[in-house]
């Protein structure tokens, strides 16, 4: 029997339990239909949408996605979910949840307070039934924190990944990009490679690099080196001097084993940073990535949609205090998320999910050739992202990743966020840029003025 | 023009990598040049994406080669289908798979079968396929191996090598296809190599030399690999993780610190 079912002009629609009804309410994306589990036509989704807004939220603590005995994930959202926090939206379904979210009862402090006692599935649930303009609003209205040696997230501040990746992981042309990048302002969320190979002593290397170019030029801002946690740990072991441990995550056991990793190990990564006590304004020492499709792509999605798993994986990352969390909306391609539009929508109700649940979310605007997506489209969702109120974006030389082949958002897209909407990087980075005349004073953009600070290692190269 | 655009002193340092860096701004925007040349590259990759095999091409100059040829369609019909459902792109359609029963019925038996495929990007085939197989055919041949004729796939992702093989009765496949392309690489081929080929081979059990065009894994050192990966292959009776690529030259020149302008 069919535990849910909606009935529209005389036509029942029925479904199978709580894991079928968010997939058939989710709005349309390829890895769905991949997946077998989306809707069978526009009228099916929407009466999926009308029986999901009649679901009690409480409904979600008695019936799982993901058996409790078979997905330690799961474990997680149950064992550590807040009933009292979860009080003030008790009695509420889904749909009156989105009016909540909505009125003015939903402010930063109550939203604060309630977040531990929210499950990523009821963040999801209540995602599927909103508008593009409902996903900014609310989530502007969510404010999450973090610090390490900038303070990342506060209001008015969009901060920014410096990622200077270099094919063969060249210390001169890592070296290159970075220069690029702060002398267009960016890098104050993290200074983050992602290296040629997993190789440990390679990794220290770069890891060794960043951290003497930190120094040397009294940047505030930490570095990181986006290796499996596991290899991060080794480093640490030997001594090198790694501000934030990386890994990617997903909403499913089985899609976190197919990289590796159990909440045992990001346990161990997690302590191991926090021993090192290297943050200077706080101590937020993970770095976690996400994206739509990871799971679907590891084949351990266990039926469950797209949207769903993603969700799922921002319970494991706020189980660990993280600094930062990106989700990279358009990199794993069409299978996934066909076009401009669906990256789109999926990158704000990522945003809009994470930081519903606490969690300091920052977006990786990009698409891959093979996707129906261009510049345009990474436009909007940028400009929207940070209209909605995102910690952070990536920053690259004009673009283009010349080591992952894909396309994100460059130095002076963030230069076009500062300019239009007034959103100034970090203060303790903002600082230093204004100190070492790389922002003008006033305007806290670019000074007219080459700033001296890298000229003098430049033209010992004989310009 | 100097008024409008602010120039970056730091290009010089685009010695050191092919990244974008030191485009300059207008105000603090991507100045019209740099902005055109971004959207020209992303334009090639995208005609690289969706620009379909000539495949008459392809089998003509196979023919005045002396080497057989045929072709297959995977059950993706579409550009847009093939985009969304990897999976279709791993099986034949229903017309090419009654074309394998007919080579399964014949009992057919050889060493290899090479499988020529558009995967992302029919130019990557366009410009590399014949220039490897000029080079590879005669080293097979040197090497005495039995070679199938060559199946030309459409639509297709590397998986779909396997269920041609093994029809063919191939103990070896060897796929070549085009690559996911890159802002700076459209033309980018790879070649998978598959011990004993069959329905339901997973990646780990392939090796891949990646990258094979002009201006990155020249034809030369690619056929090297190969020979290499095709002769262990034989020899031990097995592909993928536990086969791996010994021929490599220097390992990749890993930073130390020092060797950096901004640290001395």
């Amino acid at each position: 029997m069919p535990m849910y079912s909606h009935t529209v002009d005389h036509k029942v629609y029925r479904f199978q339990d709580l894991r079928d009804l968010l997939a058939k309410a989710s709005p349309a994306r390829s890895g769905d239909y991949l997946a077998g589990v989306a809707a069978a036509d526009y009228e099916e989704r929407v009466a999926a949408q009308m029986a999901l807004a009649e679901v009690p939220l409480a409904q979600f603590l008695s019936e799982t996605v993901i058996p409790y005995e078979q997905d330690e994930v799961t474990r997680l959202i149950i064992d550590r979910h807040d009933a009292e926090a979860f009080q003030p939206v008790a009695h509420l379904t889904v749909g009156d949840f989105r009016n909540w979210l909505l009125s003015d009862l939903a402010t930063e402090a109550t939203l604060a307070r309630l977040a531990p006692g929210l499950t990523p599935e009821m963040a999801a649930a209540v995602s599927k039934i909103m508008r593009i303009q409902d996903l900014i609003l609310v989530a502007k209205k969510c404010r999450v924190v973090t610090a390490f040696r900038t303070t990342v997230g506060l209001p008015g501040r969009l901060s920014t990944r410096l990622q200077p990746n270099h094919p063969t992981d060249d210390p001169a042309g890592v070296s290159a990009s970075v220069v690029d990048g702060l002398m267009y302002g960016n890098g104050d969320a993290v200074i983050g490679i992602n290296p040629a190979t997993d190789n440990v002593n390679a990794v220290i290397t770069l890891i060794q690099m960043l951290d003497a170019v930190i120094r040397r030029y009294e940047i505030p801002t930490q570095s990181c080196v986006l290796t499996h946690v596991t290899t991060s740990i080794e480093a640490i072991n030997r001594g090198a001097p790694l501000d934030l441990v990386f890994q990617s995550i997903a909403g499913t056991e089985a899609a976190n084993r197919s990289f590796g990793i159990n909440l045992g190990i990001l346990r161990e990564g997690y302590e191991a940073a926090r021993a090192l006590g290297r943050g200077t304004v706080g101590q937020n020492v993970m770095y976690f990535e996400t994206g739509q499709g990871s799971a679907l792509s590891a084949n351990a999605h266990q039926g469950v949609d797209q949207q769903t798993c993603e969700a799922r994986a921002y319970a494991v990352a706020r189980e660990f205090s993280p600094f930062l969390v990106n989700t990279v909306v358009g990199f794993i391609g069409p299978e996934y998320l066909y076009d401009g539009k669906q990256i789109i929508r999926a990158g704000l109700e990522d945003h809009f999910c994470g930081k519903l649940l606490g969690v300091p979310m920052g977006c990786d605007v990009c698409y891959t050739n093979h996707a129906e997506a261009d510049q345009n489209d990474m436009d909007m969702l940028l400009t929207l992202l940070a209209v909605a109120g995102i910690n952070f974006v990536m920053g690259i030389p004009g673009s283009d990743d010349v080591m992952l082949n894909y396309q994100t958002t460059s130095f002076h897209d963030a230069l076009y966020v500062r300019k239009v909407l007034g959103s100034r990087p970090a203060p303790e980075f903002e600082a230093w840029l204004q100190r070492v005349g790389i922002f003008s004073g006033d305007a806290k953009i670019l000074a007219d003025k080459t700033p001296g600070i890298f000229l003098d290692s430049i033209r010992k190269l004989g310009v | 023009m100097s008024d409008i655009l602010t120039p970056n002193l730091w290009h010089v340092l685009t010695r050191f990598t092919q990244a974008r860096i030191g485009l300059g701004r207008a105000g603090t925007s991507l100045p019209t040049r740099p902005h055109l040349e971004f959207q020209f590259a992303h334009a090639r990759a995208r005609n690289a994406v969706h620009h379909p095999l000539d495949e008459q091409a392809l089998r003509m100059a196979l023919d005045t080669r002396g080497w057989r040829s045929f072709m297959m369609h995977s059950a993706a019909q579409d550009r847009a289908t093939y985009l969304q459902r990897p999976d279709l792109g791993r099986i034949p359609s229903d017309a090419s798979k009654a074309q394998l029963q007919a080579f399964s019925d014949a009992r057919a038996e050889c060493d290899i079968s090479i499988v020529v495929v558009d995967g992302l990007s029919a130019f990557a085939i366009e410009q590399n396929a014949l220039p490897v197989l000029d080079l590879l055919m005669p080293e097979l041949t040197k090497q005495a191996f039995t070679v199938a004729p060559i199946s030309i796939v459409r639509q297709g992702r590397v998986a779909i090598g396997d269920p041609i093989a093994k029809a063919l009765g191939a103990r070896l496949a060897v796929v070549l296809i085009g690559e996911r392309p890159g802002l700076s690489s459209p033309d980018s081929m790879g070649i998978y190599i598959t011990w004993a080929p069959q329905p339901g081979t997973n990646d780990a059990q392939r090796n891949c030399i990646s990258n094979v065009r002009k201006d990155g894994l020249e034809y030369g050192e690619a056929i090297h690999k190969l020979m290499y990966l095709i002769t262990e292959a034989f020899r031990r009776e097995l592909s993928g993780v536990m086969l791996k690529d010994e021929t490599a030259a220097a390992p990749q020149r890993l930073g130390r610190v020092g060797q950096n302008f901004l640290l001395e």
